[in-house]
């Protein structure tokens, strides 16, 4: 893209105070989580001196904090294969088959314009072992005891009170992954599904050969935009079930949140921070690196 | 054009700064008082709104700041303090429960003023019982002036699901356990719990551990003066895996109001919770003597496990005569008697006026005046935030694992490292 010098020097200009309030809050404010992850404010009072990376040592060896990470990688894992595969499967129903495309456009759509808490409350409800859908299930006369989100069964290191969490995230999701797969498939030109069709390929391998390969790029910044949310997450799980009995629906922001501001472990606080930011970071930073080399080519 | 642009930007920025700057100016008007709190919702609220007034008569010229924040059980609010705080910015006075809470994170570091002369220029230092001095004193200096009292050791019970089964109401855990038995074999939780936010499990163990050690064992206990293998310890924590046995299916899932809301419905037999639940009940309609009753919790009669919210004085206030002023007014009789009978508590002076305290509250001011006094671990008066915060971590595991062995060494390691050395 040509701009001339001018244009440049004002442009630069305009963006020097943004930038300068981005580098102050945001990188700033990272140096600084990251410094006093390293120190010994356990208190009130800061205190700076360091202590090395003892804090990092002990916040692993809590089995509050195994079990948040565990959570987290369930979490995100179940969350985006669920959004992916059924956001694929509605957007594909609604641009192959289905008539009606605006109104379960928009019914798909609709829970996406609630916020986490919204949908956390709702879903406590719907999951609360004595009056959600238990009690629906006791109307109809089956034996339904399965505590949902307070059940502490654990299968292979995954929370089985997750579930409530993961299907309460997806309902919300789902209909933003569907609306991207259905963006990419309208973009994909009639005529080179016809000339598959002629060479006899059938709609299952239309899907495998044709489809998937186009939609590629957006299955996998899909992807990056729910692995984020899911890594960061805190206000679906702080409104709908909080930290759970022993943890089972607890995630490291709760765990942030209530040691540091309710307990005054600024130290830990910080290094659950800490390793938060290096787990997006581990999904964003591949995702950037390939966006701008995409850009220089 | 692009000269105009940048013109129009500049007085934009620089007139939104000039509004800011005359919006902090504003704020620092001369005579104002600023009173910090969580109190955001029902009698709470209109309790400080009450206790407020009383201020405004006697001082019509002072301009009362009511700085609320709202959510997260005070969370919030004390995460808006520190800022403030630490950044010499203070409110003129806060709420603060207290006791540990107050002393260990505010006093402690220094960022308190004694306001013993509060009370004794007001000649109100033997209003309140001794005990309570004592919880809100640091190196015999009054740090806080404790505007009301809630009792933590309450056991709420059902009278109709005691007499339908011919049981009499439980005294020890050792009777409860009994009865227990025999409303399991019916179907019928023995106890109500809501542990949603573990602080519920907390509360109900620190009075086993207070029928299980006694006023003076708990006592050392939470000074880190009693380990946490003694025998007596472990027979409570015992005694509360024993009582784990007899809860509500949907414990986890349960507020503590809905909790005490069972009992009084008929769903559970007795449930552990401190006196709000009281004006929970008169609240909803229910009746005393019908519905419900209470009595000390098992095995604390003759105790009062007290908590209790407080305004102090904070270093570089900045209408310190007008807190001082404030001060005093909660400490009043006037003060307390407007606050206490809306927000459902008693007041921390031994001498209100009856008249306007309903039942419950009566009774428990004969208890407060005639019993040992100890403070609540779970509500911040025995331990500090950062030892609470731990073991209400315990405590979440420990309400499902029922692993005595292991819930010893975790709370004597948090004991070691924040029990007052």
């Amino acid at each position: 893209m040509y701009c001339s010098k001018r244009d440049r020097k004002v442009a630069i200009i305009i963006l020097i105070p943004f930038l300068a309030i981005l580098f102050l809050f945001v990188y700033g404010f990272i140096g600084w989580s990251l410094r006093v992850s390293f120190s010994s404010w356990d208190s009130i009072v800061p205190n700076m001196k360091s202590v090395g990376l003892q804090n990092y040592i002990e916040l692993f060896k809590t089995q509050r904090f195994r079990t948040d990470i565990r959570n987290t990688i369930y979490f995100t894992v179940f969350f985006i294969m669920i959004c992916v595969v059924g956001g694929f499967f509605l957007s594909y129903l609604l641009y192959s088959t289905l008539k009606g495309e605006g109104i379960f456009r928009t019914i798909y759509l609709f829970p996406l314009s609630l916020s986490f808490v919204v949908t956390g409350v709702l879903w406590r409800w719907i999951f609360s072992p004595e009056v959600g859908i238990n009690a629906l299930y006791r109307m109809m006369g089956f034996k339904a005891s399965f505590g949902w989100f307070t059940s502490t069964h654990r299968v292979a290191g995954f929370n089985v009170a997750l579930i409530a969490l993961i299907i309460a995230a997806s309902w919300q999701y789902l209909g933003y992954t569907m609306a991207m797969f259905l963006a990419g498939l309208r973009g994909i030109p009639d005529q080179l599904i016809e000339v598959a069709q002629i060479d006899g390929a059938g709609e299952w391998m239309i899907i495998r050969k044709v489809i998937l390969p186009i939609i590629k790029p957006i299955t996998f910044s899909a992807m990056i935009v729910l692995g984020h949310i899911s890594l960061k997450i805190f206000d679906l799980a702080y409104a709908m079930t909080g930290k759970g009995p022993a943890f089972v629906t607890d995630f490291p922001g709760l765990y942030m949140f209530e040691t540091t501001f309710r307990g005054n472990h600024y130290n830990e606080g910080a290094a659950i921070s800490i390793v938060m930011l290096l787990l997006v970071a581990l999904v964003i930073v591949p995702y950037l690196a390939t966006t701008l080399r995409g850009d220089a080519e | 054009m692009q000269k105009k642009f940048f013109i129009v930007l500049l007085v934009l920025v620089v007139a939104t700064s000039m509004v800011f700057a005359q919006g902090t100016k504003d704020q620092k008007k001369s005579d104002s008082l600023e009173i910090f709190s969580w109190w955001t919702a029902g009698g709470e609220a209109e309790g400080l709104d009450a206790m407020i007034k009383v201020f405004e008569n006697r001082y019509p010229g002072i301009e009362l700041i009511n700085a609320t924040v709202a959510g997260g059980a005070g969370t919030n609010a004390k995460a808006v303090l520190a800022t403030r705080m630490q950044g010499g910015n203070p409110p003129d006075t806060f709420q603060v429960h207290a006791g540990h809470e107050l002393i260990d994170t505010w006093v402690v570091s220094d960022f308190m003023e004694p306001i013993t002369f509060v009370l004794k220029d007001a000649g109100y230092m033997d209003k309140f019982p001794s005990d309570v001095i004592d919880i809100i004193s640091y190196k015999g200096e009054v740090y806080s002036i404790p505007v009301n009292i809630h009792r933590s050791n309450v056991m709420w019970y059902s009278p109709s699901l005691f007499k339908q089964y011919n049981l009499k109401v439980p005294s020890t855990w050792a009777e409860f356990l009994q009865a227990a038995e025999v409303f399991k074999r019916n179907g019928i939780p023995a106890l109500a719990l809501g542990d949603n936010e573990s602080w519920a499990a907390t509360h109900l163990l620190e009075n086993v551990l207070l029928s299980s050690l006694g006023a003076d064992g708990y006592r050392d206990l939470w000074q880190g003066k009693i380990k946490w293998n003694d025998s007596r310890v472990r027979d409570g924590l015992t005694t509360y895996t024993k009582i784990l046995g007899y809860v509500n299916r949907d414990h986890a899932a349960l507020a503590n109001m809905d909790a005490a809301g069972y009992v009084a419905e008929g769903k559970a037999a007795i449930n552990i919770m401190g006196d709000w639940a009281a004006g929970y009940y008169y609240s909803q309609g229910f009746e005393q003597g019908k519905d419900w009753d209470w009595a000390p919790a098992p095995g604390t009669s003759g105790v009062f496990n007290m908590l209790s919210d407080s305004f102090g004085l904070p270093k570089n206030a900045p209408n310190r005569d007008n807190v001082i002023k404030w001060l005093t007014i909660c400490a009043s009789r006037e003060g307390q008697d407007a606050f206490n009978p809306i927000k459902g508590s008693i007041p921390a002076r031994t001498d209100g006026d009856r008249s306007k305290y309903d039942r419950y509250l009566n009774a428990a001011m004969d208890d407060f005046a005639r019993d040992t006094i100890v403070p609540s671990v779970a509500h911040g008066a025995a331990i500090s935030e950062p030892w609470l915060t731990r073991v209400n971590d315990i405590m979440a595991l420990f309400t499902t694992e029922l692993n005595v062995d292991k819930a010893i060494t975790e709370f004597q390691a948090a004991a070691d490292r924040y029990a007052p050395k």
